[in-house]
This record gives C-alpha cells, structure tokens and sequence, in this order.
C-alpha cells in the first residue's frame, strides 16, 4: 500500500524546495553581474526581489508544519520534511547576500571598480554550482554528491583568503577615502560569496542525514 | 537484537517461541526488556506482539494445545520453570486489556479484591491500600466519594483507571498492558498515557498498541514485530526517525503491503 496523496504532497514539496533553489541561484548571478557591470538598476531590481523569496521560504515553511500536523510522518518521511525545512532557511540565507551585494553595487555607485571584478565573479559562478549540487543530491538522495561539495567549499575558502590578501595590498598602497571604501565593500562582497558555499554545505549535511540518518559536520 | 543501556534488565526472552497446535505464533524471539520504563510493541493484527505479552504472565498456559520452545526470564528466573506458580505470577506480573473489565463490585470491593485473595484481612490496611491504589492510578479523587457504588457505573476511561488501581493494589513489578486505549475517547486516553508515564518510575510497563502516536508518545523503547519475528528493537527515538530494518520503515511509514 502506498501513500499515494501523501507522496504526491512530498513531492510538491521538494518541487517547490527546487524552484525556490532555481529563483535564488539566478538571484545570486544577477547580485554579481551587477556588481561586475556596475548596473544599479539590477541591483534595486534585486534588493526589491528579496520581499519574494522570503515569501517562498514563509510559504515552504508552512506547508512543512502542516505536513508533520496532519500526516504525523516518521522516519524518512520525517527525515525529508525537516530537510527541506532547514534547506528552505540557508536558500533565504543565500537570497539575502545576494541582496547585500547587490547594496554594495548601490553603494559603490558610478564610481570606477579600483580593477575589472575577475576573482569575485568566479567565486559566484562556483558557489552558484554548489547550491545547484547540493540540491540535485537532495533530489538524487546522492549522499556521496553532498560530501563532495563540503570538500568544494574548502577550495572557496581559499579563494576567500586570497582575495583578501589581494585586497589588503590594495590597502597598504593606499589612496583616498573612496577607494578605501571600495576596497572594503568588496571585502565583504567576497565574504557574503563564502558565506553561500558555508549554506551550501549545510544543505549538503541535510542530505547526509536524510540518506543515511546521520549527522555528519563539515 | 540490539544493545543499549537503560538500566537493568527485567525480563529477557532467549529464542522464545510460541504454538498453538500447529500455527508457530511467536518464532525465536530475544528481546531484553529494562526495567523501570515503557516498552512498546507495535506490528500489524497477528503478528505475535499480544501473544507474546500473554506469555509473560503465562495467561497462554490457559489456551488448549499451547506449547513453548526457547527461554523466557523474569530477574533471572525461567518463568516457564515447573517450580513457579502461575497465581503468584499474576501477581507480580499485572495485566490491563483492551476493553476494561472491572469486577460487578463495587470500586473499593474491586481494588480490595486482590490484597484479600492474598491474605490481607485488617479493614484499616485494605482502605491504606485501595486509597494509595486509586490514587497512584489518578482515580481518587473522582470516586472517593463513591468507593461503595457499582463499578460499572464508571465511564470507561474510569473503569480502565480502575483496572490499573486493581493491579497496583498488589504491588506487581511489571504492567502489561494490552491496547489500554483503544475503547476509549481522546481525553480517557490521554489520562491513561499520562499515568503510564508516571507509573514508570516505580513499574516495569510493556504496552501493545496499534497507534504509532501513542507508542512514540509514552514509551523510551520500541520493538516491532511482523509474522512472529521481531524485526527491530530499540530506544523508541532512533526506531522512529532513523529505523534499521526496510520491514520497520515500512510499516512505520504506512507503507506497508
């Protein structure tokens, strides 16, 4: 016998747990872009957007409660509902740099980038990637996948701390005001991209312990 | 089978079997049961849980053609030995069933019943005991004030209480309780989850039930069984979340046949 309605409500589940990763990876890439292109328009575009993915996360959030009201699940059934729960939350969390960095396009303004972005976009294009494995291993139930993005995110930090060694010879070169400032937002731009390999490696960990039913911290 | 510390174990089955005639009811079950907690057991209609709960108490030695292989022990003892007596069995080893089944006595001749059979005679002594026993079973003081009426004039949620002040009258060390809940409405029920979390500091609880909310809800450890075996065994919070057996996930997820 199986659940039938049950299923087919765990499935909308995670569809919807998909389409919420879909909105915010693009979110993400748009937040850089106009970071990279200077666009300000993007960037108030995206600051505005936030107001809908938190929607999606209240929304995910709520179908969650009720599912474990109404169908008292255990075990993987369980086990599925509070991932998604905890995945929905880091993809808000990744929304939400994505709206800082667009902020700090805004708050960069007309002023010239110091140099064309080369490092800080590739660091989005790769922690982009990871939220889309992390959430294909969701899916495929592929323990084995999640485990190689928390490895990923240790090349990320890497990269981090070569950024910011990078930027701090920016510093000790000195300059004006302006360019301290710029130096310093896209210090925390950097920061904000390792902080979305760090949920990545979250939702990974969900995956763990959704397979297999342990938790393994990385 | 697996192992986990929760105190000290109370009752033990060694590859315990049941038949009635020719049917094989209960195949080669281990099974450690700590005491001082609430073990249930769930599975599906015949699948040998209630069987097994008779034979704790040996209430199976009263069905004809009833035969048992394997060992079953209460503190070490094999309660199955021809030296131990059945009658003083049931009394350390109560048993609660599915539909409450009070004496036609009154409530105070019903929980008096047991101490008299065992000697007891001083009327100062039996109230001590049916006044403690009602309380410990959270009836007292809805029917203190009418100890002398007719049991059967309790609702049934009532009655059921009643049964379990029965048993704590002669203080057994193990409660079996056979579906407890199931005739009775919502708040009857919550009543009776809420006293077998009580009754578990002092009492070594095994309770059958069919509802895999009220399992999860009063018991620390769960075993599952299916067509005789039992197929999981372990602290009710890890067979609930994270089961071993496909069988037990299954059955716990509804998805069962």
């Amino acid at each position: 016998m199986a659940r039938t309605h049950f299923d087919q409500k765990l499935k909308r589940l995670e569809e919807q747990l998909l389409r919420m990763g879909t909105q915010v990876s693009e979110t993400l890439h748009l937040a850089v872009d106009s970071l990279a292109r200077q666009d300000l328009d993007l960037a108030r575009k995206i600051i505005e957007a936030d107001d809908h993915i938190d929607a999606l996360d209240l929304k995910l959030e709520e179908d969650c409660l009720r599912l474990l009201a109404l169908q008292q699940p255990l075990a993987k059934d369980l086990r599925i509902i509070t991932t998604v729960l905890k995945a929905a939350t880091d993809l808000e969390r990744v929304a939400d740099q994505a709206a800082n960095i667009a902020e700090i396009t805004l708050r960069i303004g007309e002023e010239p980038l110091i140099k064309p972005l080369i490092d800080i976009p590739y660091m989005g294009v790769e922690v982009e990637e990871m939220i889309h494995f992390a959430l294909e291993a969701l899916v495929e139930r592929d323990a084995e996948k999640a485990r190689q993005i928390c490895l990923q995110d240790e090349l990320i930090d890497e990269q981090y701390e070569n950024l910011l060694l990078e930027l701090m010879e920016y510093i000790q070169d000195g300059g004006d005001r302006k360019r301290m400032f710029q130096i310093m937002n896209l210090l925390f731009t950097a920061r904000f991209l390792e902080r979305v390999g760090d949920h990545a490696v979250n939702i990974g960990e969900r995956v763990i312990y959704l397979v297999e039913g342990v938790r393994e911290k990385y | 089978m697996n192992k986990f510390t929760l105190g000290p174990k109370k009752l033990e089955a060694v590859d315990f079997s049941v038949y009635y005639s020719e049917f094989q009811a209960l195949r080669q079950v281990s099974i450690e049961i700590p005491a001082r907690n609430v073990t249930a057991l769930i599975g599906p209609s015949g699948c040998g849980k209630s069987t097994f709960l008779r034979s704790i108490n040996r209430m199976n030695d009263l069905v004809a053609g009833v035969r048992t292989e394997g060992e079953l022990f209460l503190d070490g003892t094999e309660i199955f030995d021809e030296k131990v007596d059945p009658v003083a069995l049931r009394k350390r080893v109560g048993m609660v069933f599915q539909k409450p089944n009070p004496f036609p006595m009154s409530v105070y001749e019903n929980v008096a019943y047991g101490p008299r059979i065992h000697g007891l005679k001083s009327r100062r002594r039996l109230g001590e005991i049916v006044e403690r026993s009602l309380a410990q079973a959270a009836l007292w003081d809805e029917v203190k004030d009418r100890l002398h009426q007719s049991a059967l004039r309790l609702s049934g949620g009532q009655q059921q209480r009643l049964c379990i002040a029965r048993l704590l009258a002669v203080e057994p060390e193990i409660l079996l309780m056979d579906e407890p809940c199931s005739a009775l409405d919502p708040i009857s029920t919550g009543k009776i989850e809420e006293l077998v979390l009580d009754l578990a500091h002092d009492y070594t609880i095994i309770i059958v039930t069919h509802n895999m909310q009220q399992a999860a809800r009063v018991s620390q450890v769960l075993g599952f069984f299916l067509l005789g075996r039992l197929v999981e065994y372990g602290l009710t919070e890890q067979v609930m979340t994270n089961p071993i057996q496909r069988e037990t996930e299954d059955y716990l997820t509804g998805r069962f046949g």
